[in-house]
């Protein structure tokens, strides 16, 4: 900092800024609140609305509970058993546990990372329209008596069976699928937030170990759910349009599905897990008073679990049949997460023990979670014995395994998180009095409720049964539980009062109450800035080491201390370093994303009823509005090349390219969707091993055409790379022909990948063979469709005047999207292809 | 396990021998926690062991963590804590857990011996779960023995007993909680494994996955008999003769029960539902659901979606009462 700035800084210069930057991000008034897309209202939102769906699922398990409580009862009858009981896994899972960390994460990451916003801050807002309209469409089904009935796994043949499962279990694949989309944009969204929009001098290193987690955990979401959504994609073919994935007596498999849910089912324990032991590792160093103890440890630790729990679904599958010898290797990895898991618990005890504790409510909640979590991960390391499993499996040992691990270890982390972090919503407190009473009842409500529940397991109680006949020593266990489940409830209950009881009469406390060390708790509640200035980091705990800080930014002697030419900015720094690179102007208050949330909901809901014409409209309204979204809020051109950000440092306003936060939205996306394509070439090659002629004699595409279609393919990726190259050259004609030549190339392969299966007459409903490859074909022509609305957005920039050599970004996006274009056909016309030549 | 203690003496007729294991509700014992057979009992053992270390490292670990939790306490250098990560939370758990694994991995084998297709050419039972009931199909190509029946398995003492598991629906799992673990029944499928019985008793299975309406409605019997009475049982069941018309008979064509129902020796062959070739000698009907009585089997007959909702059989509101007393009698008389 110069003496030149520090002088600058006078008290009027200051409220100009300050005037300046309140109306810069301010949100309309009115009814036009809710067009927000500020990350403090979106995560305060979302946050809220995951909490609703939390206690509505919460209630639903209560109604359980009333049924089970005594034998032969008939409070339910077994179907709307049925349902709650789905609706409640259903629930917890999809509408609770993962969309409140992607709730924290946006309200707590930029002022911890030091930034004003996240990159897309318009995606977030995409997102939570797209979580509360799914939520609310999957939630209200069992009003009209539509839920879904299968379990939360949806096991196929049982939910492909119409008679069954009625439309619920559409409502749960689209319902889930739309969520999932949100999902997957929340961690794009995270992944470049935390990649490119540090604090300058926040080296990679010095991360806060919150944005380590989540990090990690977005990460695996790309990795995750797109197996899911393959899933979903073949079993609502097989619902629709009767392709038989999952019927054996045309060729599919029940088991395929098992594989691909558990492929997203396992890892996504551990996104429910890792980021509330995030909000843990962020709470025990404040009020163990000291940094963390082993920072590498616990980081390593946490990218293991990432890494292993995608090697453990079979998990859930040792009573398949499957051979002994993957059972054993499952069953080893299943155990080896125990270790980076033990190495996290003791991480804690370690910063515990290295400082002094102070022990209040967010410690008690933290550590009784904890205490909560070990017996459920020490019950999980014998489930994850074979032969404790054979008999544990689908009992009521599962049912108190799996509420000991995520209760222990995500409900009381994150509601330790939320009497932590509350102070940063209004600057007041949670009661002390009302967090330790909600936490002893929701503890010994809790452990009275699911720790007779590993006896009832092990007396044989199978889960799932909606009522069970007296004498079999299963009377006064479930009594017990229902009792505690109901002494747990009261807990939630005193929770839910402290935070909504009006606290007006309650002093506004200081900003940093428990005297923290990470940057978050420099955010002001009034403020919608999220910091003031953007100041520079060295160390991991700044407001401990960097004294000053917090008076520093506040008066704006850091960067981007005003906002002078009316746009909403935040710095873009490098991936490692976290050096500047850019200034970048984030998209502001719109109504785009609500509507294309809205109507791409609408095109879920439509397909749920298989209203196709309705559909059709609303995807069309969809594209609409994300395209008009892309052209008034991407990819903006600056009335300036550069701006003076503060501290004598001038930034490039427009950058593309691997240093852009868009080419990384995009890579990150296509990574996902590779995943997604990755999983349904192993429907293919699953389909292929369990047959001994997986083709049934049914007739191939050919060769001559899938190879036609890749000659196509190549040769319109090759069209593309020439196109970046011309247009660097600022040759704008040129890059319009190669733009329209490669576009009659992609549509040209797209069409010959179609004539192949078509030409041969491959009949998907009559075996799985045809079905798996038309899907492959399906996806290719998709996304080579997609391809082509982003060559004709290109070329209507490029006559617009907004594609040039110097402002590129749109044209290398879409060149990105064309390796990953360019892998996905390579992949599907040899499989498809050249695959049934080498039998 | 000692064999002769708390073992009724063997005899031919069922009832008699089975009256000592009877409790209220007569539906047999269905627990993991009293093993009655050779699985069952290894796995009883290493839920016991995994269960004592689990008690004891939960207990260190929440003592250290509220000794770490003290206010008053001794403050450990960083390096102190550091060592603590490296033995507590690495070096540890990993030893622990590779014992254990050996252990587990080592039991797996010996405990479910693996079996191929053509290792059951043998004695075998071949099971299939069908929504909510189970056929029992009892094999023996080279002893002659071929004959089905549901909802009520018999089983020898102290032999292996190997099964093939199919579901003609969708899925199910096969438990009987006292003899050992779980296999899944999978449509299109057959998974294989084996049981010993160790002990004589009556034991209640429960399906295991989630099938549907149901679900909670579908077990079934198992009655493990010495060897002797078995092989009996077997050979009555083999060579049954039955008088071929008498007026329960006649009933049970009328109504059309013979559509869906087989009993042996008798007109009636139909595939779709339960065999009721012994029904009256069964412990239960309707898969686990109702006490065997004559009461019990009108009123199922009546109004099965009332019992077991979602149950294929249909509702027969028309059969006039006496006939239907009648033919309860009749198909309580088949034993």
């Amino acid at each position: 900092m110069t003496d030149r700035d520090r002088h600058d800084r006078t008290d009027e210069n200051r409220r100009e800024e300050e005037a300046q930057l309140r109306r810069v991000w301010s949100n309309p008034p009115g009814l036009g609140y809710w067009t927000s897309v500020n990350n403090t209202q979106i995560g305060l939102w979302y946050g809220s609305a995951a909490f609703a769906f939390m206690l509505f699922a919460g209630v639903l398990a209560l109604l359980v509970r009333v049924q089970l409580a005594v034998p032969d009862n008939d409070f339910l009858s077994a179907d709307l058993f049925n349902q709650a009981f789905t609706l409640h896994g259903t629930v917890m899972m999809f509408l609770f546990a993962v969309p409140i960390f992607e709730a924290v994460a946006v309200f707590l990451l930029p002022p911890m990372l030091g930034a004003r916003e996240l990159p897309f801050p318009r995606l977030s807002a995409f997102g939570f329209w797209s979580f509360l309209l799914g939520g609310i469409f999957v939630c209200g089904s069992i009003f009209f008596n539509a839920a879904p009935n299968g379990g939360w796994f949806m096991y196929p043949p049982l939910s492909t069976d119409p008679d069954y499962s009625g439309i619920g279990a559409d409502i749960w694949l689209l319902g889930l699928s739309f969520i999932e989309v949100a999902s997957i944009a929340a961690a794009v969204e995270l992944i470049v937030g935390i990649m490119k929009c540090r604090a300058p001098g926040m080296r990679i290193n010095m991360m806060p170990l919150f944005a380590w987690y989540l990090l990690i955990v977005a990460g695996m979401i790309l990795f995750a759910f797109p197996p899911l959504i393959a899933g979903d994609i073949l079993f609502e073919m097989q619902r629709m349009f009767d392709w038989p994935f999952f019927d054996v007596t045309r060729g599919g498999d029940p088991l395929l599905w098992q594989h691909l849910f558990w492929i997203f089912g396992h890892p996504e324990v551990y996104i429910i897990f890792l980021p509330a032991i995030a909000l843990m590792a962020m709470i025990v160093p404040t009020f163990a008073q000291r940094p963390i103890v082993g920072y590498s440890w616990i980081v390593l630790a946490a990218v293991g679990t990432g890494f292993l729990s995608f090697g453990l679904w079979v998990h859930h599958m040792f009573t398949t049949g499957l051979p002994q010898i993957s059972l054993a290797f499952f069953s080893a990895a299943s155990e080896a997460v125990a270790i980076p898991t033990g190495v996290q618990i003791f991480v804690f005890i370690a910063t515990m023990l290295a400082g002094r504790v102070i022990f209040s409510v967010p410690m008690l909640f933290g550590t009784g979670g904890l205490a909560i979590f070990i017996i459920g991960g020490l019950t999980g390391v014998m489930v994850a014995l074979v032969p404790i499993d054979w008999q544990a499996h689908d009992t009521y040992f599962i049912v108190a395994h799996l509420h000991y691990v995520l209760i222990g270890g995500m409900l009381f982390p994150i509601i330790a998180g939320v009497y932590y972090y509350y102070p940063l919503i209004g600057s007041r407190k949670l009661s002390d009095r009302f967090g330790k009473i909600a936490f002893w009842l929701m503890f010994a409500g809790f452990n009275l409720a699911f720790f007779p529940m590993h006896i009832t397991g092990l007396r044989g109680m199978p889960r799932r049964v909606f009522t069970y006949p007296e004498g079999i020593g299963w009377d006064w266990l479930n009594l017990l539980s229902t009792v505690g489940a109901f002494v747990f409830a009261a807990g939630v209950a005193v929770v839910v009062i402290d935070v909504v009881r009006p606290k007006h009469r309650q002093s506004k406390g200081e900003q940093n109450p428990w005297r923290a060390g990470t940057l978050e708790w420099i955010s002001e509640p009034e403020e919608n800035w999220g910091v003031r200035s953007i100041p520079i980091i060295d160390s991991r705990y700044p407001l401990w080491d960097q004294p000053g800080l917090v008076d520093d930014i506040r008066s704006g002697r850091f960067y981007l201390p005003h906002a002078r030419e009316g746009r909403r900015e935040t710095l873009v720094t490098s991936v490692l370093d976290a050096k500047p690179i850019q200034c970048l102007r984030v998209g502001g208050t719109s109504r785009l994303t609500i509507v294309s949330a809205l109507s791409l909901g609408g095109v879920f809901v439509a397909l749920t009823f298989h209203w196709w014409i309705t559909g059709v409209l609303f995807g069309a309204v969809t594209l609409a509005a994300i395209l008009a979204w892309l052209w008034t809020g991407t990819n903006d051109i600056p009335e300036k090349p550069e701006k003076d950000v503060g501290l004598g440092l001038t930034l490039p306003l427009y950058i593309s390219g691997p240093q852009s936060v868009g080419w990384w939205g995009m890579f990150i996306t296509m990574v996902g969707d590779g995943t997604a394509f990755g999983s349904l070439v192993f429907g293919y090659f699953f389909y292929w091993t369990i047959h001994e002629d997986f083709t049934a004699g049914i007739s191939g595409p050919g060769v001559a055409w899938p190879m036609a279609s890749l000659a196509m393919f190549v040769a319109g990726w090759l069209t593309m790379l020439l196109a970046r190259w011309v247009n660097e050259k600022d040759w704008t004609v040129g890059t319009r022909a190669l733009l329209i030549a490669a576009s009659v190339l992609t549509a040209g392969g797209g069409i010959a990948a179609f004539a192949g299966p078509w030409s041969f007459a491959m009949d998907p409903q009559a075996h799985v063979y045809p079905a798996i490859v038309w899907v492959l074909v399906l996806w290719l022509m998709a996304h080579a469709a997609v391809g082509l609305i982003m060559l004709f957005y290109c070329l209507a920039r490029s006559l617009a005047g907004r594609l040039s050599a110097a402002y590129d970004m749109d044209l290398r996006n879409v060149v990105l999207y064309w390796h990953f274009l360019t892998v996905t056909a390579v992949t599907t016309l040899c499989v498809i292809g050249l695959f049934p030549l080498a039998r | 396990m000692p064999p002769t203690e708390n073992r009724p003496r063997a005899k031919p007729h069922l009832p008699l021998f089975i009256l000592p294991f009877c409790l209220a509700g007569c539906s047999g014992s269905q627990s993991a926690l009293s093993p009655a057979g050779e699985e069952a009992s290894s796995i009883y053992l290493l839920l016991i062991v995994t269960t004592c270390g689990a008690a004891v490292i939960w207990c260190l670990v929440t003592a250290l963590l509220v000794y770490a939790g003290r206010s008053r306490r001794h403050v450990y250098s960083a390096g102190a804590g550091q060592k603590l990560i490296l033995w507590g939370g690495a070096i540890l758990p990993t030893s622990i857990l590779c014992l254990l694994l050996g252990y587990a991995l080592w039991l797996m084998p010996a405990t479910r011996p693996w079996l191929t297709n053509n290792e059951t050419s043998g004695f075998r039972i071949e099971a299939t779960g069908e929504q909510y009931w189970w056929r029992f199909a009892y094999r023996d190509a080279e002893n002659g023995i071929s004959f089905d029946t549901a909802n009520e398995l018999r089983l020898p003492v102290g032999e292996r007993i190997r099964f093939a598991l199919r579901a003609s629906d969708v899925i199910h799992s096969f438990w009987i909680p006292s003899l050992g673990g779980k296999m899944d029944m999978i449509p299109g499928r057959t998974n294989f494994f084996s049981l010993e019985a160790t002990r004589p008793g009556i034991y209640r299975a429960p399906c295991a996955e989630f099938c549907g309406t149901s679900h909670a409605l579908m077990a079934f019997t198992v009655v493990v008999m010495e060897k002797e009475p078995f092989r009996e049982w077997m050979e009555r069941q083999t060579n049954l003769l039955r008088p071929r018309e008498t007026e329960g008979a006649r009933l049970f064509a009328r109504h059309g029960c013979a559509a869906c129902h087989t009993i042996r020796g008798t007109q009636a062959r139909g595939r779709i539902g339960p065999d009721l070739t012994d029904i009256g000698a069964r412990q239960t009907i309707a898969a686990g659901t109702l006490a065997n009585t004559a009461e019990n089997i009108a009123r199922f007959i009546r109004a099965p979606h009332a019992v077991k909702p979602g149950v294929k059989m249909p509702a027969f509101p028309m059969i006039p009462q006496a006939e239907l007393t009648a033919l309860a009698a009749y198909l309580k008389g088949l034993q």
